[in-house]
């Protein structure tokens, strides 16, 4: 295990190249679920005036 | 053959539900590819001759920064599309590519950093690959701030949609770059016409890694595309409707 973590050397550089893909995956993710959802709440925010004045 | 697919394509809330139908199956199939890759890449494929285990990099520095190209273009197509026939999905579809792209192109250069540091003794140089994709990034980013400097939404569409086009110019001089000049970055392991010169337990991981970018990207498109969707069709009767079931 200490093997496959040591990366031959190369832990220093190969582990935040795979973090930093990681990081932006979660990010991703994070960021279009809450640009979807605010839309969403915006949209039945519009629609429950629209019901209102109707 | 009929062209009412591509019709229904521009129709947003026929779009917003299947983008909705589709989301689940990339994002699904892409964990699972990428999960597979992770593996194959880090504990199946032999190290490097030359680079030993540090080329292992390579199965995320490649899906980045071949997704950074495909995002733009893609992101560019989809402009052109808005602009020549007007319609709004279109320029919805440009608008959602660019901070995918952008966020993918930072990767890219961050992960070319780390490679860099070890193979060639410097994080950062001013080499034809390494400033084209970081011109990339400006213009990912150029394209974002001139969109959001209009208040007027179709305003922004047009102006954003010429900057897009215009700057598919550099898509080209990134990836011939290695090609064209002498250039610090090794040469391309993929070929789609001739061989790739890349052994085969290397490649395998690095064609599944892109794959499974490529369908994460589709998935987080799909969903960035219903919410620009909605925000530009908030006042219709089918959103209602869409929302309420």
């Amino acid at each position: 295990m200490t093997h496959f973590l040591h990366m031959g050397g190369y832990a220093a550089f190969v582990w935040p190249s795979y973090g930093v893909m990681l990081l932006a995956v979660v990010l991703n993710i994070i960021w279009a679920r809450s640009v979807l959802a605010r839309s969403r709440t915006e949209a039945r925010r519009r629609a429950a005036i629209q019901g209102d004045s109707e | 053959m009929t062209w009412t697919w591509f019709h229904r394509l521009g129709s947003p809330p026929y779009v917003y539900r299947l983008a909705g139908r589709l989301t689940p199956w990339f994002g699904w199939v892409a964990a699972v590819l990428l999960l597979g890759a992770l593996y194959d890449g880090l504990v199946i494929a032999p190290p490097d001759y030359q680079q030993g285990d540090g080329f292992r990099i390579i199965y995320v520095h490649v899906p980045a920064a071949s997704l950074s190209l495909m995002i733009y273009t893609s992101m560019a197509v989809a402009a052109a599309v808005g602009l020549i026939w007007r319609i709004k999905v279109a320029h919805a579809a440009a608008a959602s590519c660019a901070p995918i792209g952008a966020s993918f192109t930072v990767v890219a250069l961050i992960t070319g950093s780390l490679w860099g540091k070890p193979m060639w003794g410097t994080y950062w140089v001013w080499d034809p690959r390494l400033t084209s994709e970081l011109l990339l990034l400006f213009l990912y980013l150029g394209y974002m701030g001139l969109r959001s400097s209009f208040d007027d939404l179709q305003r922004a569409d047009r102006a954003s949609a010429v900057l897009a086009i215009v700057g598919v110019v550099n898509v080209p001089i990134v990836k011939y770059s290695v090609v064209w000049w002498n250039s610090l970055h090794q040469g391309s392991s993929l070929s789609l016409t001739g061989k790739d010169t890349i052994a085969t337990p290397m490649l395998v991981p690095l064609l599944v890694s892109i794959l499974g970018f490529t369908l994460f990207f589709a998935a987080i498109l799909l969903m960035r595309l219903r919410a620009e969707v909605l925000r530009r069709e908030r006042a219709a009767s089918w959103v209602r409707e869409a929302l309420s079931s």
